[in-house]
């Protein structure tokens, strides 16, 4: 299969107005006979939705939540990046698109990035333009602070709550499009399959969730922004709900899936607990701006953290590297928590967890200044684990955070499945092995606003309206097959929970395929995860019935999706012989533990085609193409 | 620790409900309110019953999902609190604990503790927002925004559409989660112009949705997770007067 | 339907006709209560102000009309918002706790409804002379209606005194829920002045009830004869 990107030839300034040029258009008479299908309702789904709306397309979207006001997108704290310059300090579309590719450790496309960083103004514009309520300066002009390690600010902020603000104001333009009936929104609905007639996507399969009732919907074309897919680790800072099975389902359906393996760690959560553990919370990186992170030098020192003497403490960061210290990379500083806490220095319940300590701070500024830099992430803490930092250190550990892993897209944002288009976290295209802060919010909105638009038209403009309609019987195979699935779960009958499942895998995936991956580990992952999978289906247990709200049975099908997936994603982590980004390979790392990136011979997109079940999937590899950037050593020294 | 959960069972929105008893031992108060219900369920279905449904999904107190009363009290009643953030360090071993959905006419039962909000969506298709199609903005730069608006809009907007304000309230008033949405847009400039027809329009869908109106308890402001003031209300107030009065 | 009919039929709307006819009941509450006060002044003080109100003809007239139709609007737009509240909450809590709420908010509608039967009994005892017809014959020295001979009389009875106490001690809790929320509902809230309306619906609820109780214990004290 050869992949093509569609990136137009040309200077990389001109080449989305090259290819806006180029694109056909739908005649405005004709626009309410096409039928456009939007999964998710986040900052990417649900902006898509509005303006497909807003053009006089005929939309319906759908969510799992009970209202599309509850995406993921909307726990987003730190802010969106965009090339303003307002704050004249040399920030360009061309720095954003360098950041992003650098961030990304050279493995996303050129020409995708660009224009990311040129719609970044625009976005800016259009959101402020819906009343989001964007942190201002006295004199009333636009705010910014720096994110991330960024050199300049250009980061766009609502408090700590910017996606929220964001997804609001999506929705809000969403709920627009609701009253004048050019949307139809479906809250509590989950997609099950995806119907392919004649190689192009027609249609989708949904599970009304509160009914049950299994329904088909015929489209011209199928829009995917289901988000990201982090809980396969069980743990992580997602949303409960956030799951692969829209993405998992159309993969089996025959779009390729692209760089799964590629999952961010962040650095800075609130440690578990216990097993109870459902989720972990996240704090923003910026503690580490004053906080000095150490654990006791001897395993197993159960001392309270204020009677530990310094002469008893690590600071490792700082003592390992010493030009960067408790700033060291996100990755960097991950993986050496983790190293401590295998060595047994782990603090906290369970080991799992090192100290973030202030107390220097504080002896240096005062509370006060503390107080005033921190004191909403202290009172979050103090909520979560009843500890009051400014007296005992915070702990810290790092969680999974974001997937930049996805369906395969071209430039258009279409899979190879003619039809599907893939936006937002769903897709793989922007952010390459790793993504930079304040960029995913920038992405979902870009997609969603000002790609979209054009490239579905120019799609559907080659398409007659309403050629395929759900009685076709792809439709009713579809359905069929999402039927047969849910009787095979409810079926079984076993002893185990699903949960239970769930939290296996994300062990395993954890410690195989974390922060640090190696071939030894990755194999051993590739026995074992097929093995839950295979306990999973002989001995699962779903409670109730089909044709009520089931919120057990809507897990069993996310859990059976992630088993799946799981070794999907080992399989890639084990064919990238190389370090990049988040993708940490043992075996490829400098003497500091900084990735080594293998330029040679790993320059491409991993792209996986399913094979049927139970077969090994087919790795297609699409050659990154470097004109604009040289391909740098990614060092934050 | 260990506790006597009384919870709300109800199989669908047509059949009664009524609160059933459930023991719950070895918890631990490092647990959130949630993961003691995930707990309570894993053994529920380890014995072959179904486990108890609610509503939740970031589980860090932002998209507004989690929705229960806690004896007596939306989330609970912790000061800035939601649901999934309530840690069970607050509760004492052999705690009788009641567990309820939110009740309201315009929020019915779904299962459980799981409640039907979509009343809200509708209030905000009335007007809860700003026309302004993708691709004709101007710089953003272009229209100044004093900053004590953008923060008296922010401090509006922070609400999370959870609804505890219709639960705590005795009248079931959705008051605060309108005002919230008017008062964020009436103090920016781009709201203006649509300001008039959407108080009206969102308040006219707030009634017929059969929610109660605002007899000035204050429930709601002391529950919000958000601490959404009451102060929007008395904006919404004004804003419903100006556009009765002076508009055509 | 006219713009004022449509505002009152929503319930923002119908809130609006609470505060402001609720404010002109207060503005009577408090003119009734300086008129009632001049019995401390003496007969001829009270029944000289009693004549010069009756002298007014035509105008007390309109004066007593709009103060039935302001009250009848107080109360049936009371009635019906009550009634889509509890519409509006159809099943309970197994367990009802509140945060802040006040005693007086949670039961402003029975104190109105109490005081509503308090209102119909005061102007059968006193105004209309329905249930003590005699009152309506005192004369005094100078010939004028004499208000106040019937003031004594009537609170001497132990239980009048004690019926229009109980009365006044509702209307004081009613006013400081309802004068307070009247600043909310017409949309006067500001962080500087907040403190000040919050306070200003107790303070006037408890001058008020003291006010008006003061009449029947001076009477029954025999300071008042």
């Amino acid at each position: 299969m050869k992949l093509e990107s569609k990136v137009p030839s040309g200077p990389i300034e001109s080449k989305w107005d090259k290819r806006r040029n180029e694109m056909r258009l739908v005649n405005p008479a004709n626009k309410r006979r096409y039928r456009v299908i939007v999964v998710g309702s986040g900052l990417a789904g649900g902006a898509a939705a509005a303006t497909l709306g807003e053009m006089g397309y005929r939309v319906d979207c759908f969510c799992f939540q009970d209202s599309p006001r509850r995406a993921h997108s909307i726990a987003a704290q730190g802010g969106i990046n965009a090339a303003k310059n307002y704050q004249n300090d040399g920030d360009s579309v061309y720095r954003l698109f360098y950041d992003t590719m650098k961030g990304g450790d050279f493995r996303s496309r050129e020409g995708n990035v660009y224009r990311l960083a040129q719609l970044s103004a625009a976005i800016i514009d259009q959101c402020v333009a819906m009343g989001v309520p964007f942190a201002r300066e006295y004199g009333g002009q636009l705010a910014n602070r720096s994110f991330g390690g960024a050199q300049v600010s250009r980061t766009f902020y609502a408090r700590g709550q910017t996606g929220q603000q964001l997804l609001l104001g999506v929705y809000a333009e969403l709920c627009r499009q609701i009253a004048a009936k050019t949307v139809t929104m479906h809250p509590r609905t989950e997609m099950q399959e995806l119907v392919v007639v004649d190689g192009h996507a027609k249609g989708i399969v949904t599970r009304d969730l509160v009914t049950g009732a299994i329904e088909t919907f015929a489209a011209d074309a199928v829009v995917l922004a289901t988000g990201g897919y982090a809980p396969v680790f069980y743990l992580s800072t997602n949303a409960m709900g956030n799951n692969v099975t829209a993405i998992y389902r159309a993969y089996r359906k025959g779009a390729l899936f692209a760089n799964p393996c590629f999952t961010q760690i962040h650095p800075t959560c609130i440690p578990v607990t216990g097993e109870h553990q459902s989720k972990l919370t996240l704090m923003s990186e910026s503690l580490r701006n004053d906080g000095r992170i150490w654990v006791p030098k001897r395993a197993g020192d159960k001392r309270d953290p204020r009677q530990v003497p310094e002469e008893d403490r690590d600071y490792y960061l700082e003592r390992i590297y010493p030009a960067y210290g408790n700033l060291a990379a996100r990755d960097v500083s991950s993986r050496a928590a983790k190293r401590m806490c295998d060595e047994g220095k782990g603090v906290g319940p369970g080991g799992l967890g090192v100290y973030l300590d202030f107390s220097d701070a504080i002896k240096r500024l005062g509370e006060g200044v503390i107080r005033e830099r921190y004191g909403n992430l202290f009172d979050m803490y103090e909520r979560i684990t009843g500890e009051d930092a400014y007296q005992v250190p915070m702990r810290i550990y790092p969680a999974v955070h974001y997937a930049m892993g996805g369906l395969w897209v071209d430039y258009d944002l279409m899979s190879n499945v003619p039809g599907l288009f893939v936006l937002g976290e769903a897709n793989f295209s922007d952010h390459g092995a790793n993504r930079l802060g304040a960029s995913a919010l920038m992405q979902g909105l870009a997609d969603g606003y000002f790609v979209i638009p054009y490239t579905l038209s120019n799609y559907l403009a080659g398409q007659k309206y309403g050629a395929v309609a759900a009685s076709r019987p792809e439709f009713r195979q579809a359905g069929e097959e999402a039927q047969e699935r849910i009787r095979k779960l409810l079926s079984v009958k076993g002893k185990r929970s699903v949960t239970s499942f769930h939290r296996e895998l994300g062990k395993v995936l954890w410690e195989h395929c974390g922060m640090e991956r190696s071939r030894g580990g990755l194999t051993k992952a590739l026995e074992i995860v097929p093995a839950i999978r295979e306990e999973f289906w002989e001995n699962v247990k779903v409670t109730g019935g089909a044709k009520e709200l089931n919120p057990e049975l809507e897990k069993a099908g996310r859990v059976a999706d992630f088993l799946d997936l799981a070794e999907l994603i080992c399989h890639d982590a084990l064919a990238r012989e190389e370090s990049c980004g988040c993708h940490l390979r043992a075996e490829y790392q400098t003497e500091e533990g900084e990735a080594k990136r293998n330029d040679k011979d790993y320059c491409f997109v991993s792209a996986w085609e399913h094979k049927g079940p139970g077969q090994k999937p087919v790795l297609q590899k699409e050659p990154l193409e470097f004109e604009t950037v040289h391909l740098a050593e990614r060092s934050y020294k | 620790m260990n506790l006597t959960l009384r919870i709300w069972r109800q199989r669908n929105a047509q059949e009664r409900g009524s609160l059933v008893s459930y023991e719950a031992k070895d918890i631990s108060p490092d647990m959130s309110f949630l993961e003691m219900l995930d707990v309570v369920n894993e053994r529920l279905i380890a014995k072959g019953e179904e486990p108890v449904a609610f509503d939740h999904d970031c589980r860090e107190g932002i998209c507004g999902m989690c929705s229960l009363v806690i004896n007596g009290l939306a989330h609970g009643g912790r000061r800035a609190t939601t649901t999934c953030q309530l840690h069970m360090r607050h509760f004492k071993d052999g705690d009788v604990i009641t567990v309820e959905p939110w009740r309201s006419r315009a929020f019915p039962v779904v299962r459980d503790l799981v409640v039907d909000r979509t009343a809200f969506d509708r209030v905000i298709h009335a007007g809860g927002f700003v026309s302004s199609n993708a691709g004709g903005a101007p710089d953003a730069n272009a229209l100044p925004v004093p900053r004590d608006d953008a923060e008296k809009a922010m401090d509006a907007a922070a609400c999370i559409g959870c609804g505890a304000c219709v639960a705590s309230c005795p009248n079931g008033s959705a008051m605060l989660f309108v005002a919230a949405k008017v008062s964020h847009l009436a103090h920016l400039p781009q709201g203006h112009p649509e300001r008039a027809q959407r108080v009206l329009g969102m308040v006219h869908q707030m009634d017929l949705e059969g929610f109660g109106n605002c007899t000035n308890h204050t429930e709601c402001e002391a529950v919000c997770p958000k601490e959404v003031s009451i102060s929007h209300i008395a904006k919404m107030n004004r804003e419903f007067i100006r556009a009765s009065v002076l508009e055509a | 339907m006219s713009r004022f009919a449509r505002l009152c039929q929503t319930s923002i709307g119908a809130k609006q006709v609470m505060a402001v006819t609720g404010l002109l009941l207060f503005g009577f509450v408090i003119g009734h209560l300086l008129g009632n006060l001049l019995v401390f002044a003496g007969r001829d003080s009270l029944n000289g102000y009693a004549h010069k109100l009756r002298d007014l003809g035509a105008l007390l007239w309109v004066v007593r009309v709009v103060l039935l139709v302001v009250f009848l609007a107080h109360v049936g737009s009371a009635l019906r918002l009550w009634r889509l509240n509890r519409a509006a909450r159809p099943e309970p809590y197994a367990v009802e706790a509140h945060l802040v709420t006040t005693y007086a908010g949670r039961t402003i509608v029975m104190s109105g409804l109490l005081i509503l039967a308090y209102v119909v009994y005061h102007l059968m005892h006193f105004t209309l002379g329905a249930t003590n017809p005699e009152y309506l014959k005192l004369m005094d020295p100078k010939g004028l209606p004499d208000v106040y001979r019937m003031m004594v009389l009537g609170f001497s009875n132990a239980a009048v005194s004690g019926v229009y106490i109980v009365a006044m001690i509702l209307l004081g809790f009613h006013l400081s829920h309802g004068l307070t929320s009247f600043f909310q509902t017409v949309g006067l809230n500001h962080p500087a002045y907040n403190p000040c309306f919050k306070r200003v619906g107790p303070v006037a609820g408890v001058v008020i009830a003291i006010g008006y109780i003061s009449i029947p214990l001076a009477v029954l004290a025999g300071l008042v004869k």
